[in-house]
């Protein structure tokens, strides 16, 4: 097994920790991970976005070019990587916020209203985590308790308390793609 | 303790405080903040003490102090604050003073941007400040090696006495991955009996200086530590080789370049083109004896360098004529992909044999 991911959108929208929750539950699987962010002055208002890679092995690139699966969370972000995903990879888009549409045949789309959803479940920050939830039970990467069990450990003590609409927030995401 | 994920800037400083570093004298430059930062917090719970420096130049000379009373001192930057440290460094040599600089190194020249670069090997190979002198450089691939060679170049820099350089890029610096702090190995190192720490009318004075008025004296003073130099190019250099026993074509890279270059060798690979890597881990003493070992057997080497072209003259150098030497580079913060190299390899490797097949 070899994923490699992108997870693109605002500063803020939170897929820097995304990409890290996943490379510290495939380290707690044992997997080769690796967490590689942009950190260009593009993070200012515009895009930011970290390549993940979740391997078997050990990780061999921790850049990557062509994702497997490419996450995008606004406009920008969409621009940027739809092109890039590699045939028979996997676009998420957050419909919420992106607005044009992917013509792409070759590749699997997955079209989600994460910030709406996130906003009905009290908390429009977690938007990211139903995708997240949704990615995980597309591709198994890794598995839905891993996450919660990084999450524990990657939120301090006094945070703790947001594990909860955390954990809603990725069984939503999971549960979408289950049904559809 | 078990694995951790962790930045790679902050690995070097554990790794640092772990391998007995106590002192640490800087200033926050993109892309190796967070190890400043780290060493800011750290050093305080180990009983040990965090500077932000004025400047660059303030953090070096400070470096030069705490060194002279024979403790484990380090200080970090990038490019352009590696630059302003030139000085001192020179200083630390011609004293013959222990320590450790890091530089992940950064586009450039001039200001340059934050992005990921390798074209400060010139500057880290081949003196970098004034005079005749020479450095070792340790360049880690990952952040497991950063683990292992931190501590190396704190044993380096007290064996020969000599400040050390451990270099990485910012895709290095700024990278996650699983580490592991196992048991350090702890290697005989001399004693300090140079470190200027008050003799209590018990012995001689000790001076510590790099000043030589007297030219004869400087050129002894010089021929000793080119001296030194040759034993270090005789005992430290470090190298690691992959796929390069059948290899027809060798691709020759380091820290993260050589990462993604094994990932175009093994697209090669699968190609039936066989390519193999030697991975310089010194990059100062570099490793001429995989070259000396390959050079009458393989068709030629490939250089793949963050820059427009620096290591590849070592690599020539140490191929001295023997095979062809190519290069692939990319520079200002570009990070070459895999397939880029891929494709270099199809051109090199591809084109041989195609001028071949079209000799019959």
């Amino acid at each position: 097994m070899l994923e490699e991911i992108i997870i693109a959108g605002f500063g803020g929208q939170g897929v820097m920790s995304m990409g890290q929750l996943i490379a510290y539950a495939g380290m707690l699987e044992g997997k080769g991970v690796s967490w590689l962010p942009s950190y260009g002055p593009e993070q200012r208002g515009g895009t930011a976005n970290c390549a993940v890679v979740v391997s078997d092995e050990p990780v061999g690139s921790p850049l990557v070019t062509n994702p497997s699966t490419a996450i995008v969370l606004n406009n920008p972000s969409f621009e940027k990587f739809e092109p890039l995903v590699r045939p028979g990879g996997i676009l998420m888009i957050n419909s919420s916020l992106v607005t044009r549409a992917s013509n792409r045949s070759d590749i699997e789309i997955i079209e989600l209203t994460a910030t709406d959803m996130a906003a009905d479940l009290g908390n429009a920050k977690v938007a990211n985590m139903i995708l997240l939830g949704a990615f995980i039970e597309l591709t198994k990467v890794v598995s839905c308790d891993s996450i919660i069990e990084s999450l524990k450990k990657v939120l301090s003590e006094e945070k703790h308390h947001l594990i909860e609409v955390n954990k809603q927030a990725l069984n939503k995401g999971l549960s979408l793609v289950k049904t559809a | 303790m078990g694995k951790v994920l962790m930045k790679g800037n902050e690995v070097i400083a554990e790794a640092a405080v772990q391998a007995g570093c106590k002192y640490f004298f800087g200033y926050p430059i993109t892309p190796q903040s967070e190890l400043v930062a780290y060493m800011a917090r750290r050093l305080p719970e180990v009983g040990g003490l965090f500077l932000q420096a004025e400047s660059e130049i303030a953090a070096i000379n400070m470096v030069y102090g705490a060194a002279g009373t024979g403790v484990r001192v380090m200080t970090s930057s990038s490019s352009p604050g590696f630059s302003l440290k030139q000085e001192g460094i020179s200083y630390l040599v011609g004293s013959e003073l222990p320590a450790v600089v890091v530089n992940i190194v950064r586009g450039g020249p001039g200001l340059g941007n934050i992005q990921p670069a390798q074209s400060d090997y010139f500057q880290v190979t081949k003196g970098g400040g004034h005079g005749d002198y020479n450095i070792p450089v340790l360049a880690p691939a990952s952040l497991q090696e950063i683990v292992e060679l931190t501590n190396e170049a704190f044993d380096i820099a007290d064996r020969y006495r000599t400040p050390v350089i451990l270099m990485g890029d910012g895709m290095l610096g700024q990278m996650m991955e699983p580490v592991e702090f196992g048991e350090r190995t702890h290697s005989e190192l001399p004693e300090k009996n140079w470190a200027t720490t008050g003799t209590r009318g018990d012995g001689p004075r000790r001076i510590i200086t790099s000043l030589e008025l007297n030219a004869q004296s400087l050129e002894t003073r010089n021929a000793a530590l080119q001296k030194k130099f040759a034993r270090i190019k005789e005992n430290e250099v470090r190298y690691e080789t992959y796929q390069t026993d059948d290899a027809d074509y060798i691709m020759v890279a380091f820290g993260t370049v050589a990462r993604i270059t094994m990932n175009a060798i093994s697209k090669a690979r699968q190609e039936g083109i066989k390519v193999g890597l030697i991975r310089p881990i010194s990059l100062w003493p570099f490793p001429e004896k995989p070259f000396l070992e390959t050079r009458d057997v393989v068709k030629g080497y490939i250089s793949v360098e963050m820059s427009a072209g620096q290591m590849v003259e070592d690599v020539r150098l140490a191929v001295n004529g023997h095979a062809e030497v190519d290069f692939y580079g990319r520079t200002g913060g570009v990070v070459p992909t895999q397939e880029e190299i891929y494709q270099k390899i199809l051109s090199v490797a591809g084109g041989s044999r195609y001028e071949h097949e079209n000799s019959f």
